[in-house]
Parts: structure tokens; sequence; C-alpha cells
């Protein structure tokens, strides 16, 4: 061993040195491995699968140009996808981030059994949504349907919720918000409670009440985590999928696709009759875009409101 | 509200007794003066509200589950006592012509490989971002964070193309693979090492001749223990009630429970005390998760979870 002794330190050193230097990116790696893979490269592939005719079986075809936009874009169900998703969107965004300030208000009081009521909320969220479509879709039924028998109770006359345009998005952005209210009510609850304590004092002292203190301080306090859960709501809500598909037996959005959304129309172009890969991608192309416009709108009102004042600190 | 006031606000105490000791009124009520009032009791029925709202879907499900076709048509609104059919419907179900016990192994094998990998990259790729000094590391990291606001789902063309030259469609590993390792997760290891991982404990590893993937193995696998259980349930999750992919490269021969949903609710949408068997069946293994768990996906979304 001896003998070995002087030539094993700089062997071991250099080896040393090397593993410092290049296990960190071994380490990082499979991330950005898979996401290549799986993510970014279908995602540019998409473009090119757009520009050609391509069938789901038969495969590549030839180069069409912008063709399948063209042939997706003039079929009247493109702009009631459009509609639809933005309907089903803003119906579940706007009920839902207020009833999760709202209720996280309630949960930030000093009640008892605190950790029971937090889980109550969420409860919801380990409900598959094709499972919670299931549930609703038998509650919002048109007959014998128990929100229209209890509407009935009071008076209303029975919505077809299955029919109507805007009632089948109600139904359907209700599935959303039974979903993800209680997660998000616990995002803000932990903004809120994040609030200096000083600043509820301050606001004592200056004679504010309860209500008015919500108002002029934990609001604001909330803004950049109201930013956050409203960019998170518009990528997955611009895709929503699974409570439209499964509202009926059918899964095509209604007889008229009163309740069709883009990511369904993508589904039906590829999967469906069509089998078009072509014009399945042109959709696919068109919502990230759209997505992608949205979230840049976000960003440059995230930056301004950030920048706006020092309040924009209040976050976890 | 009404509420009764035991003490002497804290506003009170200022004005009459000086800073110091409302100070130290405060510290003695605790971390949250200011809300330090039990609130009264429209507070716990405003809360009883929300939990019934929260809960009653589940158990309406369970109430047709445990009933049948004739009384569900006859009783929109079901009676809150359950019905006598409960084993008997999820032995239909079980039974049926879409393999529900295929559906759930399926959604378990494809649940459990993903949470244990998604955990195993995540730590690995945390410790290197939080731990590891190397060029172009915060680049890097923003461009992980970035990513999690790209809807890759829109990829799904050209991914199932692929799927379809890797001859894996309708095969598991084509649900597996995609989700071995997320953006959510290499952040969310990251700042709890960030926090967690005493850098001392590093360099002393190195002292002592470890390799870095020594290192990585005996201290910072461990220190990351509980951030890594609550990113095993948020991938356990949501794994469980993903839909959309599977559906579209799946199909109905090998389905996962979601899947598997779907199919009842298409070929057998009359008999809805079956359906929503279908639903219980696929819901409950993951209610008994809750219920021994929730307590850590509470502390979980509280500490920064964002959706995955």
């Amino acid at each position: 061993m001896a003998t070995l002794a002087p030539s094993r330190p700089p062997m071991r050193d250099r080896l040393g040195r090397l593993d410092v230097r290049v296990s960190p990116y071994l380490y990082i790696a499979p991330f950005f491995v898979l996401f290549a893979l799986v993510g970014l490269f279908p995602l540019a592939y998409t473009a090119y699968v757009s520009l050609h005719d391509w069938h789901l079986i038969g495969g590549q075809g030839e180069f069409v140009g912008v063709q399948n936009y063209v042939d997706v874009v003039q079929q009247p169900r493109f702009a009631t996808a459009l509609r639809n998703t933005f309907s089903i969107f803003l119906l579940s965004a706007v009920p839902q981030l207020v009833a999760a300030i709202a209720i996280a208000a309630v949960l930030d009081a000093n009640i008892r059994a605190r950790t029971f009521w937090r889980m109550g909320v969420l409860l919801p969220y380990v409900v598959a949504p094709v499972a919670v479509s299931l549930i609703f879709s038998k509650l919002f039924a048109d007959q014998s349907g128990m929100i229209n028998t209890l509407l009935g109770m009071v008076g209303i006359d029975a919505i077809r919720w299955h029919a109507d345009v805007l009632a089948s998005h109600v139904a359907i952005a209700s599935m959303v918000n039974f979903r993800w209210t209680g997660y998000n009510t616990l995002i803000f609850l932990a903004a809120m409670q994040a609030v200096p304590r000083d600043l509820y004092e301050a606001a004592l002292i200056d004679g504010a009440n309860r209500v008015r203190t919500f108002f002029s301080v934990t609001v604001p306090m909330l803004r950049p985590t109201i930013i956050f859960v409203i960019v998170t709501a518009t990528i997955g809500g611009l895709q929503i999928f699974d409570e439209p598909r499964l509202f009926d037996q059918l899964g095509q959005g209604g007889a008229d696709r009163q309740w069709m959304t883009m990511t369904m129309y993508l589904y039906e172009l590829g999967w469906g009759a069509q089998k078009s890969f072509g014009r399945a991608s042109a959709v696919a192309w068109l919502l990230f875009v759209l997505i992608v416009v949205i979230g840049l709108i976000n960003f440059a009102l995230t930056r301004r409101i950030a920048s706006a004042g020092a309040d924009g600190k209040g976050g976890r | 509200m009404s509420q009764v006031r035991h003490q002497p606000s804290l506003v009170a105490v200022r004005q009459t007794a000086g800073r110091g000791a409302a100070r130290a009124a405060a510290r003695r009520r605790g971390s949250t003066a200011g809300a330090e009032r039990r609130p009264g009791w429209v507070t716990y029925v405003l809360l009883g509200v929300v939990l019934a709202v929260s809960a009653y879907p589940l158990y309406y499900a369970f109430l047709l589950a445990s009933s049948d076709a004739s009384t569900i048509a006859q009783n929109p609104i079901p009676s809150l006592v359950p019905g006598p059919h409960f084993l008997e419907n999820v032995t239909r179900v079980l039974g049926s012509d879409i393999n529900f016990l295929t559906a759930l192994r399926n959604s378990t094998v494809v649940a459990v490989v993903t949470a244990v990998s998604v955990v195993f990259f995540s730590t690995l790729a945390g410790f290197a971002f939080a731990r590891l000094g190397f060029r172009g590391r915060r680049p890097l990291l923003v461009f992980v964070i970035a990513t999690m606001a790209v809807p890759t789902q829109l990829g799904v063309v050209p991914l199932f193309i692929l799927m379809s030259d890797l001859g894996w469609v309708g095969k598991l590993q084509a649900v597996i693979v995609p989700g071995l390792v997320t953006a959510f997760g290499v952040f969310w290891m990251t700042q709890y090492l960030d926090s967690a991982l005493p850098q001392e404990l590093i360099e002393a590893a190195r002292v002592d001749g470890c390799w870095l993937i020594g290192t990585f193995w005996h201290v910072a696998l461990p220190a990351a223990r509980p951030a890594a259980a609550m990113l095993a349930l948020f991938t356990f999750v949501a794994s469980w009630t993903n839909f959309f992919w599977p559906f579209v490269v799946l199909g109905p021969s090998n389905p996962t429970l979601p899947v598997a949903v779907q199919l009842l609710q298409a070929s057998h949408f009359k008999d809805m005390s079956l359906i929503m068997a279908g639903v219980v069946v696929s819901t409950a293994p993951l209610v008994v998760l809750f219920v021994v768990v929730g307590r850590q996906l509470v502390s979980g979304i509280m500490h920064g979870a964002v959706k995955g």
C-alpha cells in the first residue's frame, strides 16, 4: 500500500474535481432531457404537423401551408369552441376567486379545530375531474335532477342544463369551482397569515372596522397571490377537457356543441371521424398562441403592479 | 359577528399601559395576536355550509351507488340513509365488461412509479440547484420555473405520434414516462433543500471523501424527507386523477381508472347506480388516503405548492 500512496491522491483529486464540475449537470439532466422530449419538442412539432396533411393512421402527407388553419377557422364550430372555452373559464375563475378569498378570510379567524376545517375545504381536490363530472351531471340532470327539483320547490322552472348554452356552462363551471375553490382557499389563507399583524392593529387604531380592514389591508396585500392564482387558473382553464367531455355520455359537447371546448374540438378533429392530425395540430397551435398572449398580458400586468409600490411584497 | 371580549383589546393595553405592555400582552396571547378572539357561531355556520358543499357530492355518489335504478328514478333527492345495494353494485362494476380491476391495478402502478420517480429525480436536481454551485445555475433554474407555465398538453398530437412510433400506444409506459420528473417537483425540492440542508453538512461529507452522489444519498435525501413525502402525495393525486392523456393514448383495452369511468358512462349511462359505484370505486382509495394524510396536503399547499 505504501507504494501506491503517492500516486493515489492526485488521481482521486482529479476525479474529485471532475465529479464536482460535471455531476451537477448530470443531476439536473433528467428534467431537461425529459422536458425536451415530451414537452418542448412536441409543442414545436405541432406547428410542423399543422402545416401538413396528416392522418391518424396514414401518417404524414403533403405540405399544405396554412390550409389546415383556414379549414379549421372557417368551421363555425371553431368560434363555438372558442366562445365556450372563454365562457366556462370566466364562470369558473371569477366566482372561484371571490369564494376562495371569502372562505380564506373566515378560516383566518382564530377558529377551533383549524386542521379539520382546512381538510374539509380541500376534500374535493382528491376527487378526479371525471368523477366530479359524473356526479354533477346527475345533480344537474334536466329531468328528475336534484338541482331542478330543489329549484322547483322554490317555484323556479326547471333549467335545461344539458340544452341551454349558458346553463350548461354554469353547470360545468360549478364542477371546476367545486374541485379548485378549496385548494385556492388554502393558498390565500397562507398569504393572509403572512400579512404582518401590525397592519391590522394600525387599521384598528385608525378606527377601521373589519370590513374596511379587509378591503383596505388584506386584499391589497394579497395582490401577488391573486395574480398567481389567476395565471395558473388561466393556463389550466383554457385547456379544460375532462369536465365537459363527461357532462353527457356522448362526449361531443352537446347536440349543437353548446359546451364543446377548444381541447374537445382538438380531440374531435384528431381522434374523431376526421382523424386529421393536421387540423388538430392547427387548433392546438392556435390555442397555444392564445394562452401565450394571455400569459404575456398577465405578465405585463404583474410587472406593473409589482413596480407600482412596495405593497406588492406580501406573498408567501 | 357577536363576540364577547374576555380580555382588554391590545389597543386598550397600549393606550393605558404603554407599548411595552401591549407587546408583552400580544406575546402572551400567542403568535397570531390581533385575531386572537374566538369568533362567534356565525363563523362556524358558514364553515359548516362550506363543508357540506365539499362533502355532499361525494356522499351523494355513495347514496346512488347503494341504491338501484328504479329508486333513483323515483327520488331525485335521495334519502340521506344509504340503500342496501352498495356491495352488489360494486360487484357488478368489478364484474362488468369494463375491466375495473385492471384499471385499479394500472392506476396504482402509474401513480406509485410516477411518485417515486418524481421524488427521486426532483430531489437530485433540487440538491444540485440548491447546494452545488455550477455555471448557469440561476438561468437554468429560471428556465425550469418558466416551463411550469407551458401548456404542454397542447403537444398531444406529436406526443401521440412519438408513442405510436415507439409502439407504446395502449401501454402503461406511454403514461408513465412523460411524467417521470416534473418542473414543479424540481422547483419544490430546490426551495426546500435551500432552506433545510446546511451547507456545512455537505462540506463535511466532502472532506470525508464522499463522492457527490454519496453526499446526495447519505445527506441530501434524508434531509429532504418531509418535502419529499408531500411531493409524493401531490404527484400521486395528480396521477390518479389524470384523464386527458391516458384517455388519448391508452384506449379502452388497458385503461386507468378515470378512463374506465368514462367507458362505464359511455356504455351503461342508463344505470346510474352502476356508474356511481364506478365513481366510488375509483375515488375511495384517494379519499381514504386523504383521511390519513390530508393534514400533510393542507400544509403542503400552504407552504407554497402550486397546481402541478
